[in-house]
C-alpha cells in the first residue's frame, strides 16, 4: 500500500491495472515458498515412510507406491472431515495442494459442503467440481500420449 | 478490456422532503461479534448456522430476526409496515424473499451486491417520501453462504490472496416512516450510482474494482449540492476494505476532493488485525450492521451530525469471473441528517 | 541409513516440486484447479518421454506424491496397456493404473461426508 514505483498524477481507465498492481500489498513470497517446501516436503516424507512400511511387509515397489498414495488420500480425507486440512492450506499454500492430497481434499471439501443438496445432487453432482478437471485432463492426455506413442512405435 | 462510458453525464441528485429513519435493528454472527463492533450489534449469534440445519437456512433466519427486531424497536406493528425491500447476495435472493414469507406485507426484491442495503434505503426513502407511512429496508449477507457461491467449499484448503477480504455474517434492517413523533435522524439526499468498470479482474481485490464507482457518486454528490468532505461529520463506504479504501482516497484527491478524519470504511472498520480478515470485511452485511448499530445511536445521540453513506457493490458473478470478464461496480450514495432544531 | 537417504530425496525433491507451485500461485493468482492441472498435464507430458521415471527413481514419494506423479502414472499405465493389448489399450491402462486412488478419494469422500458437517472457517 505504500512504496509505489511511480507517481501517477491521473489515473485513468487505461493505467488502473498498473497503479492497482503497484498499489496492492504483496504476499511475502519467501515466507510461502518455504511453507510450501516444509509442508510439501514433509507430505512426501510420511508418503516415503509408508512405502518403506509396505516394502517391509513384503508388497513389490510399484504396488507399495500406489498403496502409500491411497493411505495419504484416505488420510486428507479425514483430515478435511474434521476440519484440519484447509486450516493447513491457509499457510502451506501450494505445500498442501500440489500432493496427492491436496487432491483429496479437493474432492472430499465439496461433498461435505453439497451434503446438504442430498446424496445425488449434492454429493454425487458436486464432488469433483474442483477436482474433476484434474481427472478430465489427465486421462484425456494419458489416452492422446499412448495412442501416439501406439503409433510411431514408443 | 475497461469498458468506457461517457463520464461528463450528470448524476443527479434526489432530495427527499420526508423520510425519517425511526429505528433499525442489526443481527451479527460470531465472527463480527470479536470484532472491534462486537458491542454495538442489538443481536448476536454464536453460531453460523443459528440453530438451523443449514448455513443458508441460518442466513434467512438472520433477516427475519433483524426485520421482526427493527418493527418491535421501531415502535410499530407488522401491519403499519406497507412495503419491505431488500436483497441479499445469494442466487435469487432467497434469504431475503424467504424471510419475508412469513408476513403478509408487499415485498419488493432488489440487487446490487454489496450495495444492496444502500439501495434498499434510497428505494425506501422516495415510497415514504411519495406513498406510504412505513417501509422496512433489510439486507445482510453470510461467509459460509457466499463462500460456496462465488469462491470455494470451506473446507477446501486454498490460499487467500493478502488483498482479499471477508464476507461479514449479518443481517440489519432500517425502518423509514413519512413521520415522527420523537427526534430522529432523516434520509435527505440520494445520489443513485451507474455502473462504473475499470477493467479489474481479480476477484479477490473487490475494493479496487468498486473504489471508482464510489469515486465517481462521491464526487458527483458533492458537486450537486456544493459541498465539500469537510462539510460531513462521516464519509462512510461500504465495503471497499482497507486497500479498497485507500484507493478511493487516492482517486478522489486526484480530482482534487481530499478525505480527512471523518472517512471510514464499513468492512475496514469490523475487523481486528488478528481476525486474520486481512483487507477486512466485505458483503451487504457490513453497511448493514454497521449503520444499523454504532451509526444510528450516534446519530440519534447527535453525535454525527451530516453524513453520507456510500453502498459499494461488485456486480460479478462466479459464471462472467470464469468467463474472463472484468468486475463492473455499482455505488449509491445517501445523505443522513440529524436535526435537533427540527423538534424543538 | 538407506531409508534415511530415501526420506531426504523425498524430502527436497517434494518440497521443490511445491515451491514450484507456490511461484506459479505467487504471481499468476491461479486457482487449486488451475495448478492442479497444469502439474498433473506436465507430469503427464514429461513421461510421455520417460523422463518422469527417472525422478521416480531417484525421489520416490518425492515424486509420485505430488499431482504430477498422478498424471506419470496415467500415462505410464496407459502406454503399458497399449504394448499388452494394442491402441485400445490407451483407453484402458490410465484409469487402471490410477483406480486405487480415485476410487479410495470418492469412497472416502462419500463416506466423510456422510459423518462430518460443513463448518465455518475460523479465519
Amino acid at each position: 500500500m505504500k512504496s509505489q514505483q511511480k507517481d501517477y498524477a491521473q489515473i485513468s481507465k487505461s493505467n488502473y491495472k498498473s497503479y492497482v498492481f503497484e498499489t496492492s500489498p504483496k504476499s511475502s513470497h519467501w515466507k510461502n515458498m518455504i511453507w510450501a517446501f516444509l509442508i510439501g516436503g514433509l507430505i512426501c516424507v510420511v508418503g516415503q515412510l509408508l512405502i518403506a512400511l509396505f516394502i517391509k511387509l513384503g508388497l513389490d515397489k510399484e504396488m507399495s507406491s500406489t498403496l502409500a498414495s491411497s493411505v495419504l488420500v484416505a488420510l486428507a480425507a479425514i483430515t478435511t472431515g474434521i476440519g484440519i486440512y484447509d486450516r493447513l492450506g491457509r499457510f502451506a499454500g501450494a505445500g498442501s495442494t500440489i500432493p496427492i492430497t491436496g487432491f483429496s481434499n479437493a474432492i472430499v471439501a465439496p461433498a461435505i459442503e453439497f451434503r446438504s443438496e442430498g446424496l445425488i445432487y449434492g454429493i454425487g453432482a458436486k464432488m469433483f467440481t474442483v477436482a474433476g478437471p484434474v481427472i478430465v485432463n489427465g486421462v484425456s492426455v494419458a489416452v492422446i500420449i499412448a495412442l501416439l506413442t501406439a503409433l510411431f512405435g514408443g | 478490456m475497461a469498458y468506457m462510458v461517457n463520464d461528463s453525464y450528470d448524476l443527479p441528485t434526489i432530495n427527499y422532503v420526508n423520510c425519517y429513519i425511526l429505528d433499525g435493528y442489526s443481527v451479527a454472527g460470531p465472527k463480527e461479534r470479536m470484532g472491534k463492533l462486537g458491542e454495538h450489534y442489538d443481536l448476536t449469534v454464536d453460531n453460523d448456522k443459528f440453530g438451523e440445519d443449514t448455513f443458508e437456512k441460518g442466513e434467512r433466519k438472520m433477516f427475519a430476526t433483524a426485520l421482526q427486531g427493527a418493527i418491535n424497536k421501531s415502535g410499530v406493528s407488522d401491519s403499519d409496515i406497507n412495503a419491505i425491500i431488500g436483497g441479499d447476495l445469494l442466487n435469487q435472493i432467497v434469504s431475503t424473499s424467504f424471510a419475508t414469507r412469513g408476513y403478509p406485507i408487499p415485498y419488493l426484491g432488489l440487487y446490487n451486491a454489496c450495495g444492496t442495503f444502500v439501495e434498499s434505503l434510497v428505494v425506501g426513502a422516495m415510497l415514504v417520501d411519495n406513498y406510504m407511512q412505513h417501509v422496512a429496508c433489510v439486507s445482510g449477507s453470510h461467509f459460509s453462504t457466499a463462500e460456496r457461491q462465488y469462491r470455494f467449499p470451506l473446507e477446501l484448503g486454498v490460499f487467500r490472496s493478502p488483498h482479499s477480504q471477508w464476507t461479514a455474517t449479518g443481517a440489519g434492517c432500517t425502518i423509514l416512516s413519512n413521520h415522527s413523533a420523537h427526534p430522529c435522524a432523516r434520509i435527505t439526499k440520494a445520489t443513485i450510482g451507474r455502473v462504473v468498470d475499470y477493467g479489474i479482474k481479480d476477484i479477490n481485490n473487490m475494493g479496487a474494482a468498486m473504489a471508482p464507482a464510489a469515486c465517481d457518486t462521491l464526487l458527483a454528490h458533492l458537486n450537486n449540492t456544493s459541498t465539500k468532505p469537510d462539510d460531513y461529520d462521516l464519509i462512510m463506504t461500504g465495503d471497499l476494505g482497507k486497500l479498497g479504501g485507500y484507493i478511493f482516497g487516492d482517486l478522489t484527491s486526484k480530482k482534487g476532493v481530499v478525505l480527512g478524519d471523518n472517512y471510514m470504511d464499513c468492512g475496514a472498520s469490523m475487523y481486528y488485525p488478528e481476525q486474520r480478515t486481512y483487507m477486512g470485511g466485505s458483503g451487504a452485511a457490513c453497511s448493514a450492521l454497521v449503520f444499523n448499530s454504532m451509526i444510528l445511536n450516534q446519530l440519534h445521540n447527535n453525535e454525527i451530525k451530516k453524513m453520507l453513506l456510500i453502498g459499494t457493490g461488485a456486480l460479478m458473478s462466479p459464471t462472467t469471473s470464469f468467463q474472463g470478464d472484468s468486475i463492473p461496480s455499482i455505488a449509491h450514495c445517501i445523505q443522513v441528517e440529524y436535526e435537533e432544531e427540527l423538534w424543538n | 541409513m538407506e531409508l534415511a537417504l530415501a526420506l531426504l530425496k523425498a524430502f527436497v525433491v517434494g518440497g521443490l516440486i511445491c515451491v514450484i507451485g507456490q511461484l506459479l500461485i505467487d504471481y499468476t493468482h491461479l486457482t487449486n484447479g488451475k495448478i492442479l492441472v497444469i502439474f498433473l498435464v506436465a507430469g503427464a507430458i514429461l513421461q510421455a518421454f520417460g523422463l518422469y521415471e527417472y525422478l521416480i527413481k531417484f525421489a520416490g514419494a518425492g515424486a509420485s506424491v505430488p499431482i504430477s506423479g498422478f498424471g506419470y502414472a496415467l500415462v505410464k499405465g496407459a502406454v503399458e496397456s497399449v504394448k499388452e493389448m494394442g491402441p485400445i489399450g490407451a483407453f484402458v491402462g490410465g484409469l487402471k493404473a490410477t483406480a486405487i486412488g480415485i476410487s479410495t478419494a470418492i469412497v472416502f469422500g462419500y463416506a466423510v461426508a456422510l459423518i462430518f458437517k460443513p463448518r465455518t472457517k475460523e479465519m
